[in-house]
């Protein structure tokens, strides 16, 4: 009895170890969860959640100031896709910059970053994840214009006119998609948030015109404009007419625009500190 | 387990951390001691792939931390309580440890009990905290995890006392579990009542390393010279173990009196010859600060 008592508690005294027993090693984590993570993230911040808000409460308010203002011959698809695609052009890049900049901004890429060493798959994430919200919140806009094309059309008591093709809804989506891009590039090249902000608005807003201008002075310019102004090439995204000529330009400045400096950001962002 | 092996980190000429060597073991806490500046965060961060390394390599748990598969399942990191986003709610940013650790949201609720947050408070966003809570919420994000390692980076900033008493439980409780605690200061009695082992640090090089208790009732011999480097080269030619402690000190543990012949012999010029007495950690612990001091007050 006594030797049955006491022998337990000397195997455990003599087997007692210092190290915990060797645990399993985790599995590793998978893509799919790191993208919910991101999408989670892109939402539960205060930032975030005002954002969207902001987004929807735009697409309303402008569907409800063509009804208001448009004379009955305006009530047409097209104004109201203009007019609600208008602010995403500023809150869908608005949204993909602060999803990148805020972890260095905010310094919670110290958390993310050593929850989930490997930066390029954060990243990859977060661009694919921003992509998506993107594309949704387009088709959520032109489905906010529809119904306004009706309520409007029925309020002026004229027949609803539907003059976007497909085609051109699905280049808008694109051309959207594509902004988004852009602000994700600047957010990974710039990784601050009021910066890469700021530089958006130079990119998309005061390059423009001084490549117009500078089209006007300069022979060559005006010349190569189509292959290598960004800008230029994307117009024909929003008519909803492109040929394969319009591509090619789209391709070529986007390289050099969207692309390589995106590349260059990635490569900066994986050796880079996070403090 | 923490290994760090001649590690250097270099920006442009300054060697902010230089050729560190140390063990942190299971079961025991390791202090990182050393004044502010002196390369401990820059350590801790090259250990978790945050920044590079210029050469050498850190492990934790025998692999590259950019290797493990799940991190946050294996070691509990906290370098910075205030970086955290400001516009997310301490419970928010909890539930995102726990999931991107693939573990249900409910672990965030059971972490916030663990470290004293109400949930009221777990509720409200980051940037309406005290330093003290972000300490908390910087601490149960890195127990979110149960890893067997943790690494954190003067996680006692900003606690109130009775809090620096309930970490220095919880961190005594983990390694006594088996777990390997790493966590820094430049505050030596507030490494001094939680370590095992220490590993001080100064101007970016490991100038001791240790059991306290060694490194408590270190003796020996204090002594300054302009010409340290060659005093250091006679004396280790002498067959005496020599540490360096900054620029001009040497400290050893043969006796005085060898030391001075030894200089003699040498013909070397000393500024200072002493026994260092039994507060030997402290003495050198002022001195280094004190040759970085920002405010200029030479010892």
């Amino acid at each position: 009895m006594s030797a049955t008592l006491t022998v337990p508690t000397e195997t455990t005294e003599a087997t007692a170890p210092a190290a915990r027993p060797a645990r399993e090693v985790p599995a590793r984590i998978p893509f799919g969860r790191v993208l919910l993570v991101e999408l989670q993230k892109m939402f539960d911040t205060r930032s975030g959640f005002w954002l969207m808000i902001g987004i929807a409460a735009s697409a309303l308010i402008a569907t409800g100031a063509v009804i208001a203002f448009a004379p009955d011959n305006q009530i047409t698809y097209d104004n109201f896709g203009a007019a609600v695609g208008v602010p995403m052009v500023f809150l869908l890049p608005v949204m993909a910059i602060l999803s990148v900049t805020s972890e260095w901004s905010q310094r919670s890429g110290l958390t993310t970053f050593t929850l989930v060493p490997n930066r390029s798959r954060v990243l990859a994430a977060k661009a694919i994840v921003g992509t998506a919200v993107g594309a949704v919140s387009i088709s959520v806009a032109l489905a906010i214009g529809a119904l306004g094309n009706i309520v409007g059309a029925g309020i002026a008591g004229v027949d609803p006119v539907w003059d976007i093709t497909l085609s051109q809804a699905l280049t808008l989506t694109f051309a959207n998609v594509l902004n988004l891009l852009i602000g994700f590039m600047l957010g990974v090249l710039i990784r601050n948030s009021p910066g890469a902000v700021v530089g958006y608005f130079v990119y998309g807003f005061v390059l423009p015109p001084l490549t117009m201008l500078l089209a006007d002075l300069n022979g060559w310019w005006a010349d190569k404009q189509p292959w290598l102004d960004f800008n230029w090439a994307q117009g024909p995204l929003y008519d909803g007419e492109m040929a394969g000529s319009d591509w090619a330009h789209l391709a070529t400045s986007g390289a050099i625009w969207l692309v390589i400096p995106l590349v260059v950001g990635l490569f900066l962002v994986r050796r880079s500190e996070v403090k | 387990m923490i290994e760090v092996s001649h590690l250097s980190r270099t920006y442009g000429g300054l060697r902010a951390v230089d050729d560190v060597t140390f063990t942190a073991a299971p079961g025991r806490v390791t202090g990182f001691l050393g004044p502010n500046g002196a390369g401990k965060s820059t350590t801790m961060r090259v250990m978790v792939g945050l920044t590079p390394a210029s050469s050498g390599s850190a492990t934790v748990l025998g692999r590259r931390y950019a290797d493990l598969p799940n991190p946050g399942r294996e070691v509990g990191v906290l370098l910075d309580a205030s970086a955290q986003h400001a516009g997310r709610t301490g419970r928010e940013t909890l539930r995102i440890a726990a999931r991107t650790m693939g573990l249900p949201t409910s672990r965030a609720d059971e972490m916030i009990d663990l470290v004293g947050l109400t949930p009221t408070e777990a509720g409200r966003r980051v940037k309406n905290y005290s330093l003290g809570m972000r300490q908390r919420l910087g601490i149960a994000t890195a127990l979110t995890g149960d890893p067997e390692v943790l690494i954190l980076d003067e996680p006692a900033n900003g606690l109130d006392p009775a809090g620096i008493r309930w970490m220095r439980d919880l961190l005594r409780g983990f390694a006594d579990q088996g777990g390997t605690v790493l966590l820094s200061s430049h505050l030596l009695h507030e490494i001094e009542v939680i370590a095992d082992d220490l590993v001080v640090i100064g101007q970016g090089k490991i100038v001791a390393q240790g059991t306290k208790a060694e490194l408590l009732a270190a003796a020996g011999t204090f002594v300054r010279s302009s010409s340290a480097t060659e005093l250091g080269q006679a004396l280790t030619a002498s067959g005496v173990t020599v540490t360096r402690s900054g620029d001009d000190i040497l400290r050893t543990d043969a006796e005085p009196e060898l030391v001075g012949k030894v200089a003699l012999a040498a013909g070397i010029a000393l500024s200072e010859l002493r026994a260092a007495d039994g507060a030997g950690l402290e003495e050198m612990f002022l001195e280094l600060t004190a040759e970085t001091a920002r405010e200029g007050v030479a010892a």
